[in-house]
């Protein structure tokens, strides 16, 4: 075998003073197998080495959590004897490489990770970030990234059965070269069915179920540890390649194994496959693991234990089943065609020993893979932040120009409909989704318990760019409006957090930031964090992204039916801004202007401060929405977000029936801050006929404001401003392009 | 009416297929595993939609092998009512059960959208109970949706009253900017000779319960009820 020299050492992306660490602990030199097993265990995507003393801060217990951090999902208790699993991971690296079978292996490992619990999936979400697909020199290859990501996600999705129910998709330059693909998946099963990736009962067999082992993916999760440069397109063979259809197998095989109780404990292979796999399931049961690789079924002749060990092959499960039962699940496997063979056994001797025809290649403490691997609490400084503070000052715009900017918002990749990435994806199989894409939160019903799951995924990196810890809270916030607005309470949060290299000083002070303000906003809201995924070195040639942070917020919902919409209903309703015109927003609103879509789209430019957030006033905004929802005094409702008053205006106009809004508003404030500004804790209601009354009740009683704004009229949408028309357009042209804008930006070039 | 859901590995919506029938029409539904032949006690036989085999090949073309193929070709033969919804449309087609082939979206992209059919006959087992000319409201979600055969046999399809859909735009009109995968002639749905056997690309599954927005796929299942009750 090779010897380990500080080259090899370096390849494996291990620094000298890990290397040493490893030597002290083995009490020898270990051999090229065990490096490789302890470079991916230690490398940052599996160990979170440099986050996990930060995530500590986080909140993570809950009145319905029944299962946090630490697993492969968390589990919440959803009421009638059903629980929910849910988690979001990132794929990032491999969508950048391969963006097909990148994006599609990421949905494939995060349904994995749901249903190794023994949950069924029942709803896939996905948080994209592309660089700008109209960029005279990187447009081409950010189109065809785009393409391949939808298309991978809806592949896998797709054929697997699960529907992708929303998600959000944003374009900005910095990440050109580094896309963001975050995959987040529900899943459902009975309270009592919870199953654990943990080992038990020494002499029981552990067994290999699913795809055979190939070469693909050696070393992604060391890849996803580090930057990229111009050699990363030779790294593809790194990227695996997916097969739902065999993923769909597995499921409905693993789900019908469970049942029989010859199961003790089961865990995917996901990253750094069969070694994550095999240590991490004998350290949690406090046991070890013995395999021989002779055993494991394989798809290529001449395979060293190292590639066995290392290779991240998609749609593999291992297990623990009882002695003595094993011919149950051999049985199962065989019934949906699947390869399933003992490849070892537990021991009690706390270590991962692994054989090759008989002879030990590999020996190691599980400990020394799991909790001992190296913890860093890296020098931060402050935030990295390239924006200047201040910017131009407020122009005045006539109602010509106020009007352009309308509809060039609402045609520019951040805000035009989503509609070319969401007809690729099956939203509906199942019959669950009662609020899909398009909607302010996506909901699933749950036939088996009689309630509803409303989910919303939320991020936002130009805010975070100015101020990580400001930025993070308002996703916090949106995401737990967004529910609001269909009337869920929040129950608990999955995250995901996407950051540049953290050995630099300023984006590891970044990622502190961050960590920091989701703990503060998730106690404030109640949505302790169940799980989640941590993705660091996104650069490509030096160049980071936006810190970007994404919550996957759940909540409950009672009943089945179909929740309240964001489309206007019916014309002569009463309009309510829930929340107030610009609540908080008053200080250096010229600085937190700077965040707007506004300024970035039609502006051309970025700076100041994300927008103010109260959140006590925020929580009360919720309390006050979930009362209307629940007494059923609005016949729409939708939160203002990026585009401010007037987007959100017009989103609520594109509805079948056509039905839009004359507003009429008093202000000082320039025009632009009033329609564009994007000041949280605001949502936009047409009420039920002779709601009024009591929704303004109610509002007074949560101490929040809620200005009647103007009613909704058939055809058209017109906002004057202190008694002058600033805003007048026809529903029909507006619509038309907000609609076709994506298939514009992508198709006709 | 005793309905068997078909399950091929693959197979993602028979759990749909099974609740509408089973809840919403509160008919005996159960499954029929891919590699039964017994199709004995059945009033009909429901191919649902999924992935089939994963596709590999071709939409379909894994599942004509499969042995309950077999015994719903004899059931088939037998007058027993068919119906294959999206894969199951496919699993038809390639089985040689129904003409023509389903080739892949004009655009080459998967579809996933609420649409409207006008059912083309009201002489046919699943669409008797619908009314002429009235857009139904159906979803789809497909790949390979395109319907694709040679003039003689589109000539002869129509002149047989043979085919089931036409997609149209919400007034019942049959116009190309409603046609959603390039289907020749907006054909959504034929009937086989026997008429006996439908083959649809929309789901009326996914359109049978209130809380999923339209009830209008309810008619396609209440029709073959209707048409199974003077026959007891």
């Amino acid at each position: 075998m090779a010897a380990i020299t500080p080259d090899v050492v370096a390849q494996h992306g291990l620094t000298t003073g890990e290397y040493e660490r490893i030597v002290e602990r083995l009490g020898r030199e270990p051999n090229l197998t065990e490096l490789g097993i302890i470079s991916v265990m230690w490398s940052e995507h599996c160990s979170y080495k440099s986050s996990r003393i930060h995530l500590k801060k986080l909140p993570t217990s809950g009145d319905r959590v029944l299962v946090g951090p630490g697993e492969n999902a968390g589990i919440i208790d959803i009421g009638g004897g059903y629980a929910a699993a849910f988690k979001i991971e990132s794929h990032n690296h491999p969508s950048f490489i391969e963006p097909f079978q990148g994006a599609a292996t990421g949905v494939g490992g995060i349904l994995r990770d749901i249903f190794t619990m023994g949950a069924r999936p029942i709803a896939v979400m996905d948080s994209l970030r592309f660089g700008m697909p109209e960029d005279p020199e990187t447009g081409n290859r950010n189109r065809h990234i785009v393409e391949g990501v939808v298309g991978g996600i809806g592949h896998y999705g797709n054929c697997f059965g699960v529907p992708t129910v929303g998600g959000e998709c944003v374009f900005e330059p910095c990440y050109d070269g580094n896309p963001l693909v975050n995959a987040f998946a529900l899943g459902i099963f009975r309270k009592d069915a919870i199953f654990f990736g943990k080992a038990s009962g020494v002499g029981n067999p552990v067994i290999y179920v699913g795809a055979k082992t190939g070469r693909d993916g050696i070393h992604g999760a060391s890849m996803a540890s580090s930057e990229f440069d111009e050699e990363s397109e030779a790294k593809r063979p790194n990227v695996q390649v997916g097969d739902p259809f065999l993923e769909k197998l597995l499921l409905e095989a693993c789900l019908e194994a469970m049942e029989t109780g010859a199961i003790l404990g089961i865990q995917d292979m996901g990253a750094a496959g069969l070694t994550c796999s095999t240590c991490e399931m004998g350290d949690r049961g406090g046991m070890g693991i013995e395999i021989d690789l002779q055993f494991v079924p394989q798809r290529e002749t001449g395979m060293t234990a190292y590639e066995i060990m290392l290779s991240e092959s998609q749609e593999r499960m291992l297990l623990v089943a009882q002695r003595g039962r094993e011919n149950e699940v051999f049985e199962l496997f065989a019934k949906w065609g699947l390869d399933a063979a003992e490849i070892g056994v537990v021991t009690e001797d706390g270590l991962l020993r692994v054989k090759n025809h008989g002879e030990v290649v590999a020996e190691i403490a599980n400990s020394l893979l799991t909790d001992d691997a190296p913890i860093y609490d890296r020098p931060a400084t402050k935030p990295m932040r390239s924006a200047p503070l201040d910017g131009p000052l407020p122009a005045i715009y006539n109602s010509q120009q106020m009007n352009d900017s309308l509809s060039r918002l609402l045609s520019s990749p951040d805000l035009c409909s989503k509609r070319w990435i969401y007809e690729q994806y099956d939203y509906m199989v199942r019959t669950n989704t009662t609020a899909g894409p398009g909607a302010d939160a996506a909901v699933v019903r749950v036939k088996e318990a009689g309630v509803s799951l409303a989910m919303s995924l939320d991020g936002n990196g130009r805010y975070c760019s100015l101020d990580p810890r400001e930025g993070v809270k308002l996703a916090v916030a949106e995401c737990c409006r967004n529910l609001a607005v269909v009337g869920a309470d929040p129950v608990a949060a999955t995250n995901c957090l996407n950051f540049g290299n953290p050995e630099k000083p300023q984006i590891m002070a970044q990622l502190i930031e961050a960590i920091e303000g989701i703990g503060e906003a998730c106690r404030h809201f109640g949505t302790p964090i169940t799980g989640g995924n941590v993705s660091l070195y996104n650069e490509t040639l030096g160049e980071g992204i936006y810190p970007t942070p994404v919550l996957g917020i759940v909540g409950l919902l009672p009943g089945m039916e179909i929740p309240l919409g964001i489309h206007f209903r019916h014309s002569g309703r009463k309009l309510v801004l829930l929340g107030g015109l610009l609540p908080g927003s008053e200080d250096q609103l010229d600085r937190r202007f700077g965040s707007t879509q506004f300024a970035k789209v039609i502006l051309g430019q970025t700076w100041g401060l994300p927008p103010a957030l109260d959140m006590d006033y925020e929580k009360r905004v919720h309390d006050a929405m979930r009362e209307i929802v629940r007494a059923d005094l609005a016949e729409s409702a939708h939160d203002l977000s990026d585009g401010g008053l007037a987007v959100a205006v017009a989103e609520s106009s594109f509805g079948a029936g056509g039905i839009g809004a004359r507003l009429r508003i008093e202000s000082e404030l320039p025009a632009q801050y009033v329609m564009f500004h994007e000041a949280p804790s605001r949502i936009l209601l047409s009420l039920a006929s002779d709601a009024e009354a009591r929704v303004l009740e109610i509002a007074k009683r949560f101490d929040i404001e809620a200005p009647v704004i103007g009613e909704t009229v058939a055809g058209q949408i017109s906002i004057s401003l202190n008694g002058e028309e600033a805003i007048l357009h026809q529903i029909d042209g507006l619509k038309a392009s907000w609609d076709g804008a994506l298939d514009e930006l992508l198709e006709s070039r | 009416m005793k309905c068997g859901v078909v399950v091929f590995p693959g197979s993602n919506c028979d759990h749909d297929a099974y609740y509408a029938l089973g809840h919403n029409l509160a008919q005996t539904a159960s499954f029929v595993w891919h590699q039964s032949e017994d199709l004995s006690g059945l009033d009909a036989v429901v191919l649902p939609g999924g992935f089939s085999y994963g596709d590999h090949l071709r939409a379909g073309a894994i599942a004509r092998f499969s042995p309950v193929m077999k015994a719903v070709k004899r059931f088939a033969d037998g007058g027993g009512l068919v119906i294959g919804m999206c894969n199951g449309f496919q699993v038809l087609v390639e089985s040689g059960l129904l003409p023509g082939a389903l080739m892949r979206n004009e655009n080459l992209r998967f579809v996933c959208r609420t649409i409207h059919l006008v059912p083309a006959t009201l002489d046919s087992p699943f669409t008797n109970s619908c009314q002429a000319d009235q857009a139904l409201e159906i979803p789809i979600a497909h790949g390979e949706g395109l319907y694709f055969a040679d003039e003689q046999t589109l000539d002869q399809l129509e002149a047989q009253n043979r085919i089931a859909f036409h997609y149209t735009d919400a007034d019942g009109n049959r116009t190309d900017a409603a046609n959603p995968n390039g289907s020749l002639r907006n054909i959504a749905g034929i009937l086989n000779e026997g008429r006996n056997v439908l083959g649809m690309m929309p789901h009326p599954e996914r359109a049978s319960d209130p809380a999923m927005g339209s009830t209008d796929g309810l008619c396609v299942f209440q029709s073959m009820l209707n048409a199974l009750v003077p026959a007891r």
